[in-house]
Order: structure tokens, then sequence, then C-alpha cells
């Protein structure tokens, strides 16, 4: 192997220029010998002899003239058994076990493998000596918490294998050859239970994609009622800060209807990725009895890591989501903030002095955006059964104000859209998800016509309520105050959802649509109620009652008392349906 | 012996460059000027030619003048005889007292592993109940005080810094008026804290790149005393003023600018400052309160802006008040739970009614008529705001929840208050 050399001749930032003897590739990683440390590096741009590094350290100390290696690999994340609960830098770094090697704080230039390599795996083979195999076909199985982790043929093995030997069912370490394929030429390709795979490079081993069409339940009213996102699906939240964006992913991370979870917590608050870290191993997966860890990954880049690790980071997530869907999983990827990631492209692209596109950030923007977000998708996988990658990722304009170039470009490619409202979060009104701007192109769980004219009430009781700051109470009839008071009523016990109630966190389908249901039966009603004194009172009484059945459990007691009671209020008011109401449609 | 250039081969704005062999990106230089010494550091390598920036700026700096690079990045003296001292962002005395020279630590460094990090736990207390009862102080967290230029800010720092329970404070100024910088010094010293602060301070008449140097010096040696032990408490005012420094250099070296003529790492440069609050397990910890100015009340201006993408929350500081809607501690609720049982339930329920006083106000503004529940809130809103939120009433946060009672008590009924039937029992005052 001819592996290039090179020697630094320039240091600008975290980009570094170097003097190349040989041959280089670009994205190629390089290593940066300072003093005893070296450091990690990833070609970024070749000019004639030289190639700009962008180091995913700090780049203080390094000085011209210190060598450099080469390594003839793309940035690359190890894949097999042993991810499931682990908590990564954007390299692939564990860090709880770079916290047991160099303490309190992350000394640059140390890597450590991703997986565990003394933990044996209980193999079970899944082909015999003879067999013919390709790429992604699956040798055999162990288990991994609850699931089958099938070890497959390595998806860089280009060739038809015929497999010569592969070792009987029992315990083996990922270093452990577990099969030998020949190739068309007669050669032995060893596989062991690992291998790696370029992070920008997805991986596409199935045989065709499928539209997204079934429904993430994530048990949030609000999205999947109205917002719905669907399993390969992708979709976005924008937000102010502060609106509650790393609030909905994390509540998402623990109820999402999925297998796995990756939540790549990109150029955020270090402090929000430790009580995930914290409370997930307590927290039981009610769908598996399990702790919520053993279905969860969590790479982690937080504001203050070097910013070419940042940019790195949504990569190697995807490519662990993609990894794990190729085993017939559905895997659900949170990213937070994918700002931060777009930012940590225009540092570097001032670095290298690219021509700035708006806000300076790089023309490629736009492009490489959309392509990050086309890793998702639901598919058929060769051996016929269906995997999915669906990605959340949030937003965080500058000013809050969407007309910026992260939200736009976004916004061309997502299924679903979940805008956070400063307004909405200030009134405390969480999930501040805004009912009448977000849209969704995915089908929900519920009817869509019913949905839609929930909706409409509310823009209408919004319209009543605008209109009253300006004539008052006492100028608004007594219809458009109810209407007002029918829109507040779905806001308040439909569209916000505490996150922090231990039964109104998480609300199955079969729930939403039973108490949408009955409140659309409320809010569809003609009521006979004669003054506005009296419409208060009546839907203040029902508002209370609602709140308090949200909050009770599913068919307890309580909760049937409840019913009944609300039931009867409505028995008593009721004289029709409102056909107006019916047929109004929200303006798009 | 390290080689001394003669030679600079340009001078722009505050970055010169020299030929040199052997240096190091990051690495510290000394350059003598007729005007005095000055430190300088390696901001760029391209071939043998090395870019320094220039502490004390370039200008009156000759081609003339001597470089001499002295082999290692920003140092700073660490040992508790910097309690009581006053330096300047590059770590040179400035209240006459001896240069130190001990124990060099260098500034900027890593960060600290986030598997390594633990949930804040413990509240700090103020005496003031805007924050006590309604946004708490907690121990790692950094939050800025948002504010409009003219504000009491500085005020407020010094009275936090005075009250809260911790071991020490670094104060680390940054473009502060003389006046202001006398003014914390006079303070803490008239209420004996002098000895448990460390100054850090750059006057809006000193080189601009020194105020760059500020948040990292203050937080490498508030660093190194959490990691003794030590409770640190670190104010650094005014981080609009550093921003604007980085704004200003990085146009003097042409770096396209992505908004409003800030660079486009400008959060990345504030998260890696305010992320140094930390909880050390075992050890001690480093608060960070912040004061970000908000040009023009814009809270959408990139520095408050970015500020609010990075810290836990923000106190608003407007027309002399902490202001409860726009404030916010989003670690609060780690630790109010445990306070008193009427902690949460009495702060919401405060607030609900202050909300609502504020719309009877509008409805006032707008003439219309005054219910009698109106009227009841009027009372409450002016009660509220002058026994609550005026920045003078200082109480324990078990006297303010109490204080709290009596102004419910005062204005409302007991089922007036939305308040739970048990909490209302237990704490009603009896007349
Ligand atoms: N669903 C919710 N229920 C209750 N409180 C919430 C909810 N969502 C957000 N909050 C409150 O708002 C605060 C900020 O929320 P969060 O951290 O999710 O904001 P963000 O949009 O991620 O902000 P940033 O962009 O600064 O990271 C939380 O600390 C919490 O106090
Ligand atoms: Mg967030």
């Amino acid at each position: 192997m001819a592996v290039s050399k090179g020697k630094v001749i320039g240091v600008n930032g975290n980009m570094v220029t170097v003097a190349v003897e040989d041959v280089v590739s670009m994205n190629e990683v390089a290593y940066i010998e300072v003093g005893s440390q070296r450091l990690k590096a990833e070609v970024i741009r070749i000019k004639s002899d030289n190639a700009e590094l962008q180091v995913f350290e700090m780049t203080e100390g390094i000085g011209i003239g210190d060598s450099v290696d080469f390594t003839e690999e793309m940035l690359s994340v190890e894949l097999g058994p042993g991810l499931l609960g682990q908590v990564f830098d954007g390299l692939q770094n564990p860090l709880p076990k770079l916290a047991e090697e160099c303490g309190f704080f992350l000394e640059r230039g140390v890597y450590l493998g991703a997986l565990p390599t003394d933990k044996k795996w209980s193999f079970t083979p899944a082909v015999k000596v003879g067999d013919s195999v390709e790429k992604a076909d699956t040798i055999g199985t162990v288990p991994e918490g609850i699931f089958e982790h099938r070890i497959m043929v390595p998806f860089n093995c280009y060739d038809r294998y015929t497999v010569k030997e592969v070792v009987s069912a029992g315990d083996y370490t990922i270093k452990d050859i577990v099969a030998k394929l020949e190739d068309s030429k007669g050669n032995i390709v060893d596989v062991t239970m690992s291998f790696t795979w370029p992070v920008k490079r997805p991986i596409s081993e199935y045989v065709e994609r499928l539209r997204p069409v079934k429904p993430m339940v994530t048990k949030l009213r609000l999205v999947d009622t109205f917002f719905p996102v669907a399993l390969g699906g992708t979709y976005c939240i924008p937000g102010p800060f502060g609106a509650g964006k790393t609030v909905l992913q994390q509540v998402t991370s623990r109820n999402a209807d999925v297998d796995i979870v990756i939540v790549a917590a990109c150029g955020e608050r270090a402090g929000e990725v430790v009580e995930t870290l914290k409370e997930f191993p307590e927290l039981i997966d009610p769908k598996t009895g399990k702790s919520l860890m053993e279905r969860t990954m969590i790479i982690c880049n937080t504001s203050s890591m070097p910013v070419a690790a940042r940019e790195a980071s949504v990569y190697t997530a995807v490519t662990l989501a993609e990894y794990y869907r190729q085993m017939g999983l559905n895997v659900l990827l949170l990213a937070d903030s994918t700002s931060r990631w777009a930012q940590a492209m225009r540092e570097m692209s001032g670095r290298l002095e690219e021509i700035p596109g708006e806000e300076a950030f790089p023309a490629y923007l736009e492009s490489t955006i959309a392509s990050f977000y086309e890793r998702a998708g639901r598919v058929r996988l060769k051996d016929g059964t269906e995997g999915s990658v669906t990605i959340g990722g949030t937003v965080s304009p500058a000013g809050g104000n969407f007309e910026e170039p992260v939200t736009q470009a976004t916004l061309k490619v997502v299924g679903a859209f979940h805008g956070l409202s400063r307004e909405r979060s200030d009134a405390r009104k969480y999930p501040a998800i805004h009912p009448l701007d977000s849209w969704s192109k995915y089908t929900g769980i519920l009817d869509e016509t019913r949905t839609e004219i929930a909706r409409s009430i509310i823009l209408r009781g919004n319209e009543v309520e605008q209109m009253m700051k300006v004539v008052g109470e006492e100028g608004t009839s007594t219809n458009d105050y109810i209407t007002y008071l029918k829109g507040d009523f779905v806001d308040s016990v439909y569209l916000q959802q505490n996150s922090f109630d231990p039964v109104d966190n998480s609300v199955s389908p079969e729930r939403q649509d039973h108490t949408f249901n009955i409140m659309f039966d409320i809010i569809t009603a003609q009521l006979e109620l004669d003054t506005k004194e009296n419409a208060r009172t009546w839907f203040y009484q029902l508002r209370q009652k609602y709140i308090d059945y949200n909050g009770s459990d599913w068919q307890s007691e309580s909760f049937k008392k409840l019913e009944t009671e609300i039931l009867a209020m409505i028995a008593e008011k009721k004289t029709g349906v409102d056909e107006s109401l019916l047929a109004m449609q929200v303006e798009e | 012996m390290r080689k001394v250039y003669s030679k600079i081969e340009s001078i722009a704005g505050n970055v010169i460059t020299v030929k040199a062999d052997g240096i190091k990106y990051g690495e510290l230089a000394e350059v003598t000027t007729s005007f005095g010494k000055s430190l300088a550091d390696v901001i760029r390598l391209d071939g043998d030619t090395v870019s320094l920036q220039v502490y004390s700026g370039g200008r009156g700096v000759s081609t003339g003048d001597e470089v001499r690079f002295l082999g290692h990045p920003m140092q700073v003296s660490f040992s508790d005889n910097l309690l009581g001292r006053i330096f300047t962002g590059s770590g040179a005395p400035r209240d006459n007292g001896p240069e130190l020279t001990e124990n060099m630590i260098e500034i900027g460094g890593p960060s600290v592993n986030p598997a390594k990090r633990i949930i804040p736990r413990n509240m700090i207390r103020t005496g003031l109940p805007m924050i006590d009862v309604f946004n708490t102080l907690v121990e790692s967290q950094k939050l800025p005080i948002f504010s409009v230029s003219g504000e009491p800010y500085n005020e407020l720092l010094a009275r936090i810094a005075m009250q809260a329970e911790v071991d020490m404070i670094i104060l680390g100024g940054m473009g502060l008026k003389y006046d202001d910088y006398l003014f914390f010094k006079d303070t803490l010293e008239e209420g004996g804290a002098l000895s448990r602060t460390i100054f850090f301070v750059h006057t809006a008449a000193d080189p601009i790149v020194e105020s760059l140097l500020v948040p990292d010096i203050s937080l490498a040696v508030a660093e190194k005393f959490a990691l003794k032990g030590k409770k640190v408490l670190v104010l650094l005012t005014d981080m609009t003023n550093f921003s604007d420094a980085m704004k200003e250099i990085a146009i003097t070296q042409e770096q396209v600018p992505s908004n409003r003529g800030y660079p486009g790492d400008l959060y990345s440069q504030l998260a890696s400052r305010y992320e140094k609050a930390v909880d050390f397990e075992g050890a001690g910890s480093i608060t960070i309160l912040g004061v970000t100015t908000m040009p023009g009340d814009d809270v959408t201006h990139p520095v408050p802006d970015n500020t609010g993408y990075i810290t836990e929350g923000q106190y608003y500081l407007k027309n002399g008040r902490i202001e409860p809607f726009g404030s916010l501690s989003r670690l609060k609720q780690q630790v109010n739970g445990e306070t008193r049982e009427d902690h949460r339930a009495l702060m919401d329920g405060m607030i609900k009614l202050y909300a609502a006083y504020l719309e009877s106000m509008e409805k006032k503004s707008m003439g219309f008529r005054m219910s009698d529940w109106d009227t009841k809130l009027l009372k409450y809103g002016v009660i509220f705001e002058k026994e609550m939120m005026d920045l003078t009433v200082n109480i324990p946060l078990e006297g303010a929840l109490d204080k709290g009672w009596e102004i419910l008590s005062e204005c409302f009924t007991p089922e007036e208050t939305g308040l739970k039937t048990d909490l209302l029992n237990k704490f009603w005052p009896s007349k």
C-alpha cells in the first residue's frame, strides 16, 4: 500500500495546508503529528500538490513542517453489534470510555474503538458452506438487547462470493472470523462481525424505496392528529430559542413508536445530553419492558467541541441509522440542531475563502441539506423485509425568523413542518407548534376532513379573539363569542399537552381518536348558551373536566366517570350540529 | 534561548507578520515597541510567514520593532495569590501589586467530556424574589442578563455577587466604563467580598484585542479553582462588547461577515465560553452570569439571539426590574421542587395572576369597563410590582414565599387564586 505522507505548510484556524508527496484523495482521513499527539483531519480540498485539511481538534501547537500521515480511507464509522446504548462523539469515540481514560476533559488526539472488543456475542449462522452470497446478505445473527442483530457481508464487498467456511453457533467477539468467503477470482475474504463504512456515502443495500405511508406515532396529539410524521419520512422543527425544540425531541425520543432512536446532539448544550444520558437507563420502555437506553444511541458533539467534528456528527448518526435499517428495523434519527451543522459548513467555507451565498452560507448549502434528508426513507430489503429511517431535525433560525437560508432550504425537502412560535411558548402553550402555520404532507391517524374542520374552528376563534381586542367583549355577538370559546377549547384540551404529566405526556392513537371525537362533537355543536357569561362558565367548567380527563389513566375509573360527566354536560346544551362549521376549510 | 526577530513585514490593523521558523500555531510572542511591551499570539501560519495578533493593537508598532517568541501559548498564573487582585485582559496587574509568574496555566483549554457532567442540583440563593422564587438560579448554570443599555445591570450583578452563596467570584469586565469598574471594586470592598474576588478587567480605554482574552482568562482560572473544590461564580460584563470586539477584528481581517457584520462563528465563539459552566462531580463548580446589552432593545440582534441559543435561559432587565415574562431559568425545575412544597404552585399562580393584571391594564387603557375582578387584579399588580419585582427588595426565599401568600390574601379570596386546596389550607394567612 502506498500511503501518502506530507508536511504542514500552513495553519489557519482549524484548517491546515499540507504539501503532499504522493496521491491523496478527497475526504481522505489523515493524522497530523504534533509532539506525541496525532490529530485526526479530513481532506476537504486539493490544489495541485497541496491538500487542505479540516482538523477535528483544536489546532494550537501545530507548526510548519509537522508530518502528516494519510490513511487512504474516508471518514468512516465502525458497524457491528454493541452500538446500541452507547454515547459517541461526532467521530464515534465512546465518551464514557474516553472519560475513564482521560478524566473530566476531552483530551485531543485520543481515539478509541467504537465497539467493545472483549464482549462475546452469541452467534447463530444463517448460511452454510457452499452458499452463494453478496454484500449485505445475512451470514448469521447475534442477539443485541431486544434485537436480532444481523451479521452481514460487508457493504464494500462488491463481488459474488461462495461461503467456504462458517463457524458453528457459539460465542465470539467482533474480532473473531465468523466466515470465509471466496470471490469470483478465488481470493478469500475473512468476515468478522464488524466492518467500517464511510459516513458521507449512503448505504443503499435495498431492492426499492417505498413511499412513506405509515404514520410514525409520536403520542403527541398535535403531531399525530394534525401534523403527522411518517415512518421513513422527514420533518423539521424550526423555532426561536427557548420555544421548546429540544423538549419536543426529548419526548419524541422517549415515546416514538419505532425500534431504534438515534439522538444527534449537534452543536447544542452538553447539559441537555446529560439529561437523556442519566434518565434513559432508568426509564422503562413500555413496549419492551427494557430500559429505554437499550434502543437508543447518542451522538453528541456539543457546542464547545471542535466544529469540524460537528459537521461530521450528523453523517455519523445517519450512517448508524441506515445500518440498523438494514436489519429490517424502523429507526428514528433526531438531530438538534441542523443549523449548527450548517454553521459548521459556513465556518469551513469561510476558511476556504469560497464565494459566500446568503448570510455567508456556502452556495452548496441547499443541496447538502437536501442530500442529508434524502438518506431517510422506507425501503424493501433483499430478503423482503422492510426497514426505515425517519429524520427529524430542529432548525435554529437567526432571530427566530424563518426567512433564512437553513429554514428555507429545509422546508423545500421535508415532508412535515412543525413551526414553533414565540407567541405560544411565551404563553407557555406547549408544545408550541403553531397550529395554523405548520403543515404535513403525510397521512395521519385520524380522518383528515375532520381534523381540518377542527383547525378551521381554531382559525375562526382566533379571528374573533383579535376582533375582540379592538371592539371589546361588549361589541362581540354571543355567537362569535362561542366560536372564540370553541377555538380556545381545542387549544387548551387538545393542542396543548403537558410533557411533564405522567399520563398526558404520551397519548396512544386509540385514545387520541376517542378524545378527538368527543371534542369534535362539542366544537361542531349548536349550543344552547344564551349569554356570554353563561357560555364562558360552561366552557370553563368543561375545560377543567377535560383537562382532568386528559390526566387520568386510559379507561380507569376516574376516566370513565369524567367522560360520563362530560357527555352529560354536552347533552344538556347541545341542540344540533352547526352545519356552517362543518362546511369550513382552512385557507392555505 | 528563543530567537528575536527584528523585521516586521507588514502591519494591518492589529495584525503584524514576520518571517520565522519553528513557530507553532497559537504561540505567544512579545513585541517590544517604543511604547513598551505587548503580548501577541500567532493566528496564522503560511510557510515561513507568521501572522500575529498584537494585544495592545497595531497602533505605534514600527517595522523595526522586536518580536520575541515565547515558545508557549497564552498563560496565566494560578494560585491563591490571585485573590483580591486586579488584572488586565492579558493578565498584567492593574492594581500596583506584584506581577505573578508562579504556576502558569494555559487558557482556552479543552471542554468537559459530556459523559462526566452531572445533572445540576443546587440552588444559588440571591435574595431577589424575582430570581429565587420565579426563576431560580442553579449552581453550574450559564445565564445572561439581557438588558437595554442604561439599565442598572452592573448594580444587579454586583448585588447578586455580594449575596450569592459561593466561595469566590471572578469578574471579567469587557469594555467596562472606568466608573463601573470602580463601582464594582468599591461595592465588593465595602461588602467585604474583595478578598474572595479576582478581577480581569478590560476598560473601554484599553486595546480591543485584550477584551477578547477576558472570558478565557477568567474561565481558565475559574476552572482550576473549581477543580480544587471551589464554588466559583463568574460574572462577565458585557458580552456584547466582547462580540463587538470580535466583529471589529474579523472585519479588519477581511473575513466575510454573516449577520450584521458579525463573523459566522459568533455562535461557536460564545458557546465555547459559556459551556465552561459546569459542576464537577466530587469537586467544585462554575456558574456564569453574563450581561448582554441589547442594542435598540432588540432581542433578535445577533448577540442576544446567539446567546439565547446557548445559555440556559435569561434574566430580562427592563425598566429597572427583572421582567417575569421574558425571563426564564431553564434549570429551575431541577431545584424548585425541593425548596418548599408551595414554591412551584405559588410561582405559577402568582405569575398567572400578574399576566391577568396586565390584560386588565390593557383593557383599562382602551377605556373598557372594569369588572370587580379587574379591580382586584389592578390592586394585586401594583402590590406585586412593589413587593416582589422591585430590585431593592431583599429577602430570603422562604420570606418571599410567605410574602407571596400575604399579597394574595390581601387581594383575593382563596378560591380566586386557582391554587390547590391542600396548599390553601396550609398556607393561607389567617386573619
Ligand atoms: N412541552 C413543554 N412543556 C413544558 N415546558 C416546556 C416544554 N417545552 C419547553 N418548555 C420550557 O421551555 C424551556 C426551553 O425549551 P427547549 O430547551 O426545548 O427550547 P429550544 O427550542 O430547544 O431552545 P434552544 O434553541 O435555545 O435550544 C424548557 O427548559 C422548559 O422550561
Ligand atoms: Mg434546544
